[in-house]
């Protein structure tokens, strides 16, 4: 009979339409600036760079190595060595970045640069409400705004951050007789992966 | 001064039958109308209601894709073919590691194979949901069965997030198996999910299928014969819904896909009822496959432990990888000179190719049947322009 495959459509609709009042499954909307849901651990937006301890400039994972801004594909990372050396985490003389910029108008959020960097310097970050009033200084983040905690890394991503803590302090008993031993490599023979 | 009585010029007779009779009127729909998907136009001769010639306009969104590709390091072109087809990125990035894997010769492990399937059938599940969602919409069916696609369409988007990080730019897969490992609670969240889909499944069809607007405004509208189909290269439910029984997962068995019983749904008809009704369809078959999935997954590592991504340089030679995406044969063709750059990348797109018969499926109907036809034809217009 014609107009049955129409009602059965109807029912359908009358169905999630009171249904939505019952069934959680059914009402899926969340008002978001009072209502968040909260992000899954994996989530990605920009990527922030690690300090240890408590200095932001004598901490920095980073040694300005600039495997990042070779390998990112949109090219968003701008590095500048600097000229002299400081002692990095584990008391070796590094080089460390003079400018490090990330500009987040160009990054796509692929981790591309976490996962080629060999020192554990760079992650990705989880914050994601990032309107500015200006378009291009704004959004060209400095070395100072991307240094953060190793422990806001920890309360950010705690799992992916306890592995990394742990191959670091395998990585560091392992270098310890060696650089009793007279040797000056940099400390940074982990592997380029990371998660797991 | 110079006085000049103006004569009377002759006027033709302003009726409306005699203005218009056997003249055509050319339109042009988009490239910014809603139901084009995106930014493409089509030039469109009318006679009365009837299209008698359409040419589709693309190339709005072109963002040198091919060639970025051969300017970036092999991992780097990755996160890009994300950006192909923005629904699909799942199987984008298969399609792309299959190419280089094949180029490289390089081994997947167990467990990241089953791990790609289930990604590439939650992809098409969402595929295809949110085609049916748009293509009702189109139909004038607005807002409602577009919601409720997109609701389920977003559980998956949600299991993507949590597993990658990113709900539609996943950038997941690598050349040797998976970036992270999906967890055991990710497992029984993704089983979850995929367990309660057919209750949506039958809720869709309820809504929909038998609806009587919704067959008289698609049955024999925009038929495609197998003939055309297959001389212009069209493949995925397009082609199968001409009644040709062509699907890459049977006949290359990539991956581990022969491991897999599934059915290849076909169709008789190759109307735009069919093409709707095929992708309800491969949905049930993609449930099945998702079961035995879950089942059968081992443990093990996801990332083959020789494989550096990392400065990367395949050996001389060229392949072509291709998978059976959720539009049809998605395909890589890469061609190494050695260096850490692609010597020449090459895509293959679905929803390109898939596009071209357009006029052919369109010619004869009315105005509105073409947002319908191209609705069907199920295109994303960052694949077809890249």
């Amino acid at each position: 009979m014609i107009g049955t495959g129409i009602l059965k459509g109807m029912a359908v609709t009358a169905r999630n339409f009171i249904g939505s009042y019952f069934e959680k499954d059914r009402l899926i909307t969340v008002q978001y600036p009072e209502e968040r849901n909260p992000l899954p651990e994996n989530y990605r937006n920009f990527p922030f760079l690690i300090y240890d301890g408590n200095d932001a400039e004598a901490g920095l994972r980073c040694v300005a190595c600039k495997i990042c801004e070779k390998e990112c594909p949109p090219q968003c990372i701008y590095i500048t060595k600097s000229e002299d050396k400081k002692p990095d985490y584990m008391g070796k003389p590094q080089f460390y970045p003079a400018v490090f910029d990330i500009d987040i108008s160009v990054c796509m959020s692929c981790q591309i640069c976490v996962e080629v960097c060999p020192f554990e310097a760079i992650k990705m970050d989880k914050v994601f409400e990032l309107s500015r009033r200006e378009r291009f200084d704004a959004l060209l983040t400095r070395k100072n705004e991307l240094a953060k905690s190793n422990s806001y890394y920890h309360q950010i991503h705690p799992t992916e951050a306890a592995e990394v803590d742990a191959k670091l302090t395998e990585a560091a008993a392992k270098k310890k007789p060696a650089a009793g031993a007279g040797s000056t490599q940099p400390a940074g023979a982990s592997p380029s992966q990371t998660g797991g | 001064m110079n006085e000049q009585v103006l004569e009377p010029i002759e006027r033709p007779p302003t009726t409306m039958s005699s203005r218009l009779e056997g003249e055509l009127m050319e339109v042009s729909m988009g490239p910014q109308h809603p139901s084009t998907h995106g930014v493409f136009r089509m030039n469109v001769a009318l006679n009365g209601e009837i299209v008698v010639k359409l040419k589709p306009v693309f190339g709005y969104l072109h963002r040198n894709h091919e060639k970025i590709g051969e300017n970036t390091s092999y991992l780097g072109s990755m996160p890009y073919t994300d950006r192909l087809d923005y629904f699909c990125s799942m199987t984008n990035n298969w399609a792309y590691a299959l190419s280089v894997e094949k180029l490289a010769g390089i081994e997947v492990p167990e467990r990241a194979e089953y791990l790609r399937v289930i990604l590439a059938e939650l992809t098409r599940l969402q595929n295809h949901t949110s085609l049916l969602g748009f293509l009702l919409n189109d139909m004038g069916a607005w807002g409602t069965p577009l919601m409720y696609a997109f609701r389920e369409r977003e559980k998956v988007l949600d299991l993507f997030e949590s597993l990658s990080g990113s709900r539609m730019m996943c950038d997941y897969m690598r050349f040797g198996g998976c970036r992270v490992d999906a967890g055991t609670d990710w497992i029984e969240r993704a089983k979850k999910v995929v367990d309660a889909f057919p209750r949506f499944l039958d809720e869709f069809e309820n809504l929909v299928v038998s609806n009587e607007i919704l067959i008289a405004r698609t049955q024999e509208v925009g038929k495609l014969s197998a003939d055309l189909a297959i001389n212009a290269g069209i493949t995925g439910p397009m082609l199968r819904a001409c009644g040709v029984n062509y699907d890459i997962r049977k006949v290359d068995g990539y991956g581990i896909y022969p491991r897999f019983k599934f059915r290849v749904p076909l169709g008789e008809h190759g109307d735009t009822y069919d093409r709707l009704m095929m992708r309800v369809l491969e949905m049930r078959e993609s449930i099945g496959i998702l079961q035995q999935a879950f089942k059968q997954i081992p443990g093990g590592p996801v990332m083959n432990p020789k494989v550096k991504i990392r400065a990367f340089r395949p050996p001389l030679g060229e392949a072509y990888g291709r998978i059976e995406g959720p539009k049809g044969e998605l395909g890589f063709y890469l061609i190494s000179d050695g260096s850490g750059n692609p010597y020449r990348y090459r895509v293959r797109p679905p929803s390109f190719v898939n596009l071209t018969i357009l006029e052919d499926l369109c010619l004869g109907h009315t105005v509105a049947d073409v947002m319908v036809i191209l609705g069907s034809v199920d295109i994303v217009m960052g694949e077809v322009d890249r």
